[in-house]
């Protein structure tokens, strides 16, 4: 052991006594580690085409499939907010967005890209092709419940894209889905549109719930030997809290939806007061309108965090590869994810804060909401931290990381604005509030998507996604994107409010025409950006170059499989075994800048290495 | 071009951007200048944030780019940096936190002398009413409201008689005199929005809403409802009309009674039966 780093943390042959295994009187063997407690995991290997890739269970096969259908939603709601921008950018250019159909556009792109692409993509694509391989399991605990997961997914999928085809299209009641009007007339889509709308996300949160429970019995369950919870990829830690908040929260939206559905179908009257329309007394009577909205938002505040906490855990990781440096504060980054996650039920009510519910409790979710500022702020710290005396490779991955620091800071800070009870009141249900949701959990988590494509993609395909096309791909998109959704806020500043589908000419607003124009030139720019990675991801299968195995230098398991890409069972004969948490970069003393997972503590038993 | 340039540039381009935007906030109009100053605190506070964090990785981007022959720190931990840095970051939050709450609490106490004004809203418009000499208005209920009663109020509460009805989507308020704003809607939600007045409310059907402001400038403004309520949500627009108490007056003279209503249809019921009879 070398007199530098000879500090007591530092490792000497002591794991076997602390963990008290090993034959007694035996020099005590530095890479001991406990043995297994159950039996490997049985698989049903599919031979034929449908249930090798169509009713498959290999979560990785059903990890692309998510993403690949998710993706899908993802370019409806790409081609809707073009249209939206069509509208308010050149009011009247297109004839066919009426006033109907605009809102109707609004509904489905908010729903499509917060549930059906956002949440669809981080669980069920990362979390089922990253979840097994980083913990070194063979598979998901129960891979026809997966399977399941993922066709309830795509039931619920049609299902929406069905509402676009019935009489009197799909829901145009804002995705906040706010009754009474979204069930009455006046709102387009009040009839088999909303119907549809709640249908569908009743199959998801079921379809969801199914995969939610493999994610967690997995991570908990299923870990390979060695594999401590404190030795988790932050990417695990971030996909396994989203996925605990999501088991809690979606309850409250499938009972709203469900409620809601009754009010329409049945006339009962959960959210419904006495209404008069068109002179008429409606038969409706004692339902309450703000108890949708709390459970709404009980759902929709932990459903950002469901967005963002996979995003966080997953940036973590591409940032310690990519800087060669170890993730700065990892126990600090795993409380900080978990206690995100469990304030993140105590916030809710900040939607509402001009709602008309009890003005007082906006005493309380205003502290709530500024006190998660405070773990918030801590992970931003950590991942520049990270990047500080590190060897930052300046790739496409990188690039996205950065950009997702830059758009996350900016737009949690605005979320500091729209906390702070007061000093929401001018500005919510404005433009403000459009460019900070977007900002921080559209483009922030969109950044942090498209890094994990081009980190991940060599490990899926087995080939280096084109860096050339990459960084086109990230400045069009990122400056891009910041360009519409930063000046955004000022037009909320005027107090130009949101879901207008025309500003007429209110004296205060005729000079946002200029940056509305601008702005729909930027987003039509940005979504068009997005075909460049598609481009690149079709050229790369055909004619990318090999990545070969471990191209990044990484440390955790999913890069160290016997075949990339992995096969089904992930592992071949043996498990791997866990010798070190995943952030073993630029070790004192090692020979390469990096130190598996799997490595023994015997083979760098001369370097400075922290046991964890 | 080393990359980090460009995002130096972003983060420039940003406070430049801040300095000399010409869209900005309407110049106030009420009592709430403290929510524009909790504003202007947040971005310097916030912004200066913003800023430390995004040149601190630009710097760290040019010094500690990628070199074959060099290694990065191996440091897992700071204790004491944490530290430092989590209650640094707690004491900025509360002192965004402190103003904040402290406004809010003048927002949700409203003053004794408030004149109190029920606004109704459906799809899609406004109307207003105004208590009358007895200072109260009278109770309501959706199931009143037709052609005869537009407001829905109760003809056995004796302090509806008086009250003053403003069929109009136009509103006259008293320039320096609290008001109290009573939202309803008869049928989903809306909100009562004047931009330069910074305070808002939703309407919500079933239950009574409330906020106040103190209007301190004379002119005309636009209501907007800024709660989204169907197709016609874009043009459910208004207006207030902030005037001295002289003019005010002159107005509110003008503007017809409940009891004066009544009486009409009275009489009209009257004509009525004699052309009937006849």
């Amino acid at each position: 052991m070398s007199e530098d780093y000879n500090d007591n943390k530092t490792i000497h042959a002591q794991s076997s006594e602390t963990m008290g295994g090993g034959s007694a009187g035996v020099t005590p063997d530095m890479d001991y580690v406990r043995p297994a407690e159950i039996a490997d995991q049985d698989l049903y290997h599919g031979h034929s085409f449908i249930t090798k890739w169509i009713f498959c269970q290999d979560a990785k096969v059903i990890g692309v499939q998510y993403f690949l259908l998710a993706t899908f939603t993802g370019v409806v709601g790409l081609i809707l907010s073009w249209l939206m921008r069509l509208q308010l950018g050149f009011p009247g250019a297109a004839g066919f967005v009426t006033a109907e159909h605009y809102y109707q556009f609004v509904t489905m792109h908010g729903m499509i890209m917060v549930v059906y692409f956002l949440t669809a993509l981080f669980l069920g694509g990362f979390g089922n092709y990253l979840i097994p391989l980083m913990v070194g399991a063979r598979d998901m605990v129960f891979p026809y419940l997966n399977m399941v997961s993922f066709w309830s997914f795509f039931v619920a999928v049609a299902v929406l894209m069905a509402s676009f085809f019935v009489p009197g299209g799909p829901t145009g009641a804002g995705w906040t889905l706010y009754p009474p009007q979204t069930i009455l007339e006046g709102t387009p889509g009040s009839g088999a549109g909303i119907l549809l709308m709640c249908l569908s996300l009743i199959l998801f949160v079921a379809g969801f719930t199914m995969g939610g429970l493999n994610y967690l019995i997995t991570v908990l369950q299923a870990r390979t030997r060695g594999m401590t919870l404190m030795r988790m990829p932050l990417t695990v830690w971030g996909i396994f809290t989203a996925t605990v908040l999501a088991m809690l929260a979606f309850p409250a939206l499938l009972v709203g939806a469900l409620m809601m559905s009754l009010d329409k179908v049945l006339g009962t009257s959960f959210f419904m007061p006495t209404i008069l329309k068109a002179g008429e007394v409606l038969e409706y009577g004692g339902g309450s309108p703000i108890l949708f909205q709390h459970l709404f938002w009980f759902f929709g505040h932990p459903e950002v965090y469901i967005v963002a906490l996979p995003a966080f855990g997953i940036i973590s990781d591409l940032i310690s590869v990519h800087a060669r440096k170890n993730i700065f504060g990892y126990r600090m980054m795993v409380w900080a994810i978990v206690g995100i996650g469990a304030l993140s039920f105590f916030v809710w009510a900040h939607h509402m804060y001009v709602s008309g519910m009890n003005p007082w409790f906006g005493f309380f979710f205003a502290t709530t909401t500024l006190i998660i500022a405070v773990p918030t702020a801590m992970k931003v710290y950590n991942w520049i931290l990270t990047l500080w005396r590190g060897n930052i490779r300046m790739n496409t991955v990188m690039l996205w990381c950065l950009g997702f620091i830059v758009t996350f800071v900016n737009g949690g800070i605005t979320g500091i604005f729209l906390g702070n009870v007061s000093v929401d009141v001018p500005l919510s249900d404005t433009y403000f509030v459009v460019a900070h949701f977007h900002m921080v959990m559209g483009i922030a988590p969109l950044m942090v998507i498209m890094g994990a494509i081009y980190h991940w993609f060599p490990l899926v395909a087995g080939r280096f996604l084109s860096e050339k096309l990459g960084k086109w791909h990230f400045w069009l998109t990122f400056l891009g994107a910041y360009s519409i959704y930063f000046p955004m806020h000022y037009l909320g500043f005027i107090g130009v409010p949101r879901r207008y589908y025309e500003m007429y000419d209110s004296p205060y607003v005729t000079s946002a025409v200029g940056m509305n124009e601008f702005i729909s030139l930027a987003a039509f720019l940005v979504g068009a950006a997005q075909f460049i990675l598609i481009y690149n991801i079709i050229k790369t299968l055909k004619t990318g170059k090999p990545a070969g195995k471990n191209p990044w230098k990484a440390n955790s398991l999913e890069w160290l499989t016997p075949t990339v890409p992995p096969e089904h069972g992930n592992w071949g004969d043996r498990l791997p075994v866990v010798h070190r948490w995943p952030y073993d970069f630029s070790v004192p003393g090692a020979k390469d800048d990096y130190i598996t997972q799997t490595t023994p503590p015997s083979e760098v038993s001369n370097t400075g290495v922290e046991k964890t | 071009m080393h990359p980090g340039i460009i995002f130096f540039l972003v983060i420039l381009g940003s406070i430049l951007f801040h300095i000399f935007t010409p869209w900005y906030w309407t110049d106030v109009a009420s009592n709430w200048g403290g929510m524009d100053d909790t504003i202007t605190l947040t971005f310097w506070i916030g912004g200066g944030v913003f800023v430390a964090v995004c040149l601190f990785m630009v710097y760290c981007v040019f010094k500690f780019s990628y070199k074959e022959n060099r290694k990065a720190e191996y440091k897992p931990e700071d204790k004491k940096l944490e530290k430092i840095l989590t209650w640094a970051t707690t004491l900025g939050v509360v002192a965004l936190l402190a103003p904040g709450l402290v406004i809010w609490n003048s927002y949700v106490n409203v003053p004794k002398n408030a004149l109190e004004v029920d606004v109704m809203a459906w799809q899609w418009g406004w109307q207003y009413r105004l208590p009358g000499k007895d200072g109260k208005l009278g109770t309501t209920q959706v199931v009143n409201v037709n052609d005869n009663n537009p407001f829905g109020i109760n003809l056995d509460d004796p302090y509806g008689k008086d009250d003053v009805m403003i069929q109009s989507d136009v509103l006259n308020l008293e320039n320096n005199v609290p008001v109290k704003i009573l939202l309803r809607s008869v049928d989903v939600l809306h909100n009562w929005y004047v931009p330069q007045f910074r305070a808002k409310m939703d309407a919500v059907p079933g239950i009574v809403t409330f906020y106040w402001f103190e209007p301190n400038k004379t002119g005309e403004f636009e209501v907007l409802c800024v709660e989204y309520c169907g197709v016609g949500h874009y043009a459910m627009r208004g207006g207030v009309i902030v005037q001295e108490t002289q003019e005010y007056n002159k107005w509110l003279d003008e503007q017809e009674l409940f009891s004066d209503l009544i009486a009409k249809q009275e009489k009209m019921e009257t004509e009525k039966t004699k052309l009937v009879k006849k």
